[in-house]
């Protein structure tokens, strides 16, 4: 055989394939990351009046960068203010996208391209643009909902979750929407026939089915909360009741471009890194054997 | 379609490679290039600036020196404008000229990111107060920019209105609060102004005018005193106004804010020279109807001012092209061609002491009440004392934001807030390793 001979190509082959994945990740995605790390580990050192050339120096400093990022109360706090927005986020848009997937896959509702066209339309709407959008309409003296303070520090939170939930419930039902599409109608035919109300089929059919998908979009929405900036950056300049670190993105924005401390913006980034993986990654062991159907 | 694609991943790593390759060189080839190399042919120039109509500006001037060709790129201004020129600094591509706020040049100078141009600047320095000259050397033998524009700060308030409420032109900040108290009480719709915890600048302009000094050199030593006597008096002084709720708590440049100045509910507004563009075109229902004053003082009988925002140019330390970049800088902010353009055209309030002259006609917003405007500036303008601006505004500056956000909503004391901008800034400058005086 040509065995001995064709060998070397044939194995190489393989690494061939994969060079630009394996490329287009190194650059991409772990290089980055290696210089997030190793800015983690330094920070600036300045000398006398820190003026002049060569009297600041970059100096390793080990964990303190990491150490001084976990034990910062503000980001925290952070976290907690975007715990709550998250919540409140994640129930009522997955709820909304829920019912009006459903609502738009039985057969009785009408103008079901129109709505899902309106529906689905405030996602093609840039953030920054819903933000202002929005803000204006928070705004006491030009709100045409007058008497209500969007803005005070106990509305605060639901008035940002309004904007996501504005935002984001379009995708989502397109999600879930196709999903069930995709179910053979003979299912609901069968259940029809064994006696199920259309209330029924939705609960006890198209929901179990639909699990996977809402599973998936969940962990979107977890991600995407977590990783909030947008709205409370644009709402900021509007309103006292926003603060630079309200969620932990921000605190990064404010030290790497505000302050001008990319060594502590770097570490805090790890730390928000750490927290959503173990976040989206924790949520979905806890619901595996439901989603995909594996058992241990 | 696979080797086209791996064709294309080749491509692009070997791209990167280059890019890479080009940014890493740079930062090392800078410092050698001595200044006064002039290369043959003509060089181009970058520069980096908010002030309108610079393109128009720099055209004039293109015209003129076919052998050093400026080209502007407009950026965003303010703080954004100030990390955004940091950063570019840091990856080896920082344009060769940059519009430079006085309170973001030592940042700038810390960083290592403009150029001393004390040499080629020796001849324009009598153009400038001692002030203004003070803020682009940090009172050190280095000059690190050329001034530009200065903001004195006056009161600009609604002539009509006054009269209709039966004020006077607040003297003093007494009276200020007298005022105050008296328009409020008369319709509690109307305040007579604002507090912004957004706007920094502004409060460093007031605590000026108070005689503060949050930052100064004493031989190698940085000296911070923002909580210092002057500036806790300033903040209480709003402090209490807001608690009294006879001043109002809108952050300024706000669509709120635009909306009280343009329908006559907020009366007053102490800001800076720069104001007639603002109010032009947030209010633009009251043109004709504001005029300006000196800021109320302290004590009777004293006359002071402050400065909020001014800018100079400054050339990076990275420009290959630094004699040319300077020769520019010096044409746009001390020849007469030049600044004459800025006035006319940037509508700016020239550094120079030569650009009184320019200044002619009355911003259009103020023909009828206040003709005589820029005689009015320049009166103010002779009372204004700044500070040193620190090497760490930046962290300043969002203490104060999100400090004096937090006195509002938890209705504090305002001096807490003064300490706290101390404390952080304090605090970040031990933890770089400036060398503290105390």
């Amino acid at each position: 055989m040509a065995g001995a001979r064709g060998g070397a190509p044939r194995s190489a082959a393989p690494y061939l394939f994969l060079t630009p994945a394996i490329v287009l990740f190194t650059l991409f995605l772990a290089v980055p990351i290696g210089y997030t790390v190793y800015l983690a580990l330094r920070r600036t050192r300045v000398s006398g009046l820190g003026l002049g050339r060569g009297s600041r120096r970059e100096v390793f400093v080990g964990l303190d960068n990491l150490r001084a990022a976990v034990t910062d109360g503000e980001l925290w706090a952070g976290w907690l203010r975007v715990l709550g927005y998250g919540l409140i986020v994640l129930v009522v848009m997955l709820g909304l996208a829920l019912l009006f997937a459903l609502l738009l896959d039985s057969a009785h509702v009408r103008l079901a391209r129109f709505s899902r066209i309106a529906i689905f339309l405030p996602y093609a709407v840039p953030g920054v643009v819903a933000s202002l959008m929005w803000g204006f309409l928070y705004l006491p003296s030009l709100t045409p909902l007058g008497g209500l303070e969007f803005l005070s520090p106990s509305a605060l939170t639901y008035s940002m979750a309004n904007v996501a939930v504005w935002g984001g419930t379009g995708f989502n039902m397109l999600v879930l929407y196709t999903n069930l599409r995709a179910i053979p109608r003979s299912y609901y035919e069968a259940a029809r026939m064994d006696g199920a109300s259309e209330l029924a089929i939705a609960l006890r059919v198209k929901i179990p089915i639909l699990v996977p998908a809402l599973i998936l979009t969940m962990v979107f929405s977890i991600i995407a909360t977590l990783q909030v900036f947008t709205e409370p950056t644009a709402l900021r300049p509007f309103t006292n009741t926003i603060s630079s670190t309200w969620s932990p993105l921000m605190k990064v924005y404010r030290d790497a471009f505000v302050t001008g401390d990319l060594y502590s913006a770097a570490a805090t980034s790890l730390v928000i890194a750490a927290i959503s993986l173990v976040l989206s990654f924790g949520f979905l062991r806890l619901v595996r054997g439901r989603a995909f159907g594996e058992s241990r | 379609m696979r080797t086209h694609r791996l064709a294309l991943a080749a491509a692009f790593a070997t791209l990167l490679a280059a890019g890479c390759g080009g940014t890493a060189e740079s930062p090392a080839a800078a410092p050698s290039a001595p200044a006064s190399s002039a290369p043959a042919g003509p060089v181009t120039l970058t520069y980096w600036t908010w002030a309108p109509n610079m393109d128009k500006i720099a055209a004039v001037w293109n015209q003129a020196n076919p052998d050093i060709q400026v080209t502007v790129s407009k950026q965003a201004g303010g703080d954004d404008a100030a990390a955004k020129f940091l950063t570019a600094a840091k990856a080896g591509n920082a344009p060769d000229l940059v519009q430079a706020e006085y309170q973001h040049l030592p940042s700038f100078i810390a960083a290592d990111a403009v150029a001393d141009i004390a040499a080629e600047t020796a001849a324009v320095k009598p153009e400038f107060s001692e002030g203004l000259w003070g803020l682009v050397t940090l009172g050190t033998e280095s000059v690190y920019a050329i001034p530009q524009d200065s903001g004195p700060m006056m009161l600009y308030y609604r002539k009509d209105l006054f009269e209709k409420y039966g004020i006077s032109v607040p003297k003093t900040w007494e009276e200020y609060a007298e005022a105050a108290r008296t328009v409020h009480k008369a319709d509690p719709k109307v305040y007579l102004g604002s507090f912004s915890s957004k706007d920094p600048g502004w409060f460093a302009g007031l605590a000026q005018q108070a005689g503060a000094q949050w930052w100064s050199i004493s031989g190698d030593a940085w000296k911070v005193g923002i909580n210092d006597a002057a500036t806790t008096k300033v903040a209480d002084f709003w402090g209490g106004l807001v608690q009294e709720g006879v001043i109002d708590d809108q952050p300024y440049f706000t669509p709120e804010w635009n909306k009280a100045l343009n329908d006559g509910t907020q009366l007053s507004w102490p800001s800076a020279v720069w104001g007639p563009g603002v109010l032009e075109s947030n209010a633009p229902k009251g043109k004709g109807k504001w005029a300006v004053a000196p800021l109320p003082q302290w004590n009777a009988g004293e006359n002071f001012s402050g400065f909020w925002g001014g800018s100079s140019t400054a050339v990076s330390a990275t420009s290959k092209n630094r004699a040319a970049a300077v020769k520019f800088a010096t044409w746009l902010n001390t020849d007469p061609q030049g600044i004459d353009l800025l006035v006319k055209e940037a509508f700016v309030y020239p550094a120079s002491g030569k650009g009184q002259a320019a200044l002619g006609e009355p911003p259009a917003y103020f023909a009828e009440s206040q003709p005589d405007f820029w005689q009015q500036a320049a009166t103010i303008g002779s009372s204004a004392r700044g500070f040193t601006f620190g090497p760490n505004v930046g962290v300043t500056y969002n203490a104060y934001k999100d400090a004096f956000d937090k006195a509002l909503q938890d209705k504090s004391p305002f001096s807490a807030s003064v300490g706290t901008m101390q404390d952080t800034t304090v605090a970040d400058m031990q933890k770089s390793g400036f060398t503290l005086a105390q």
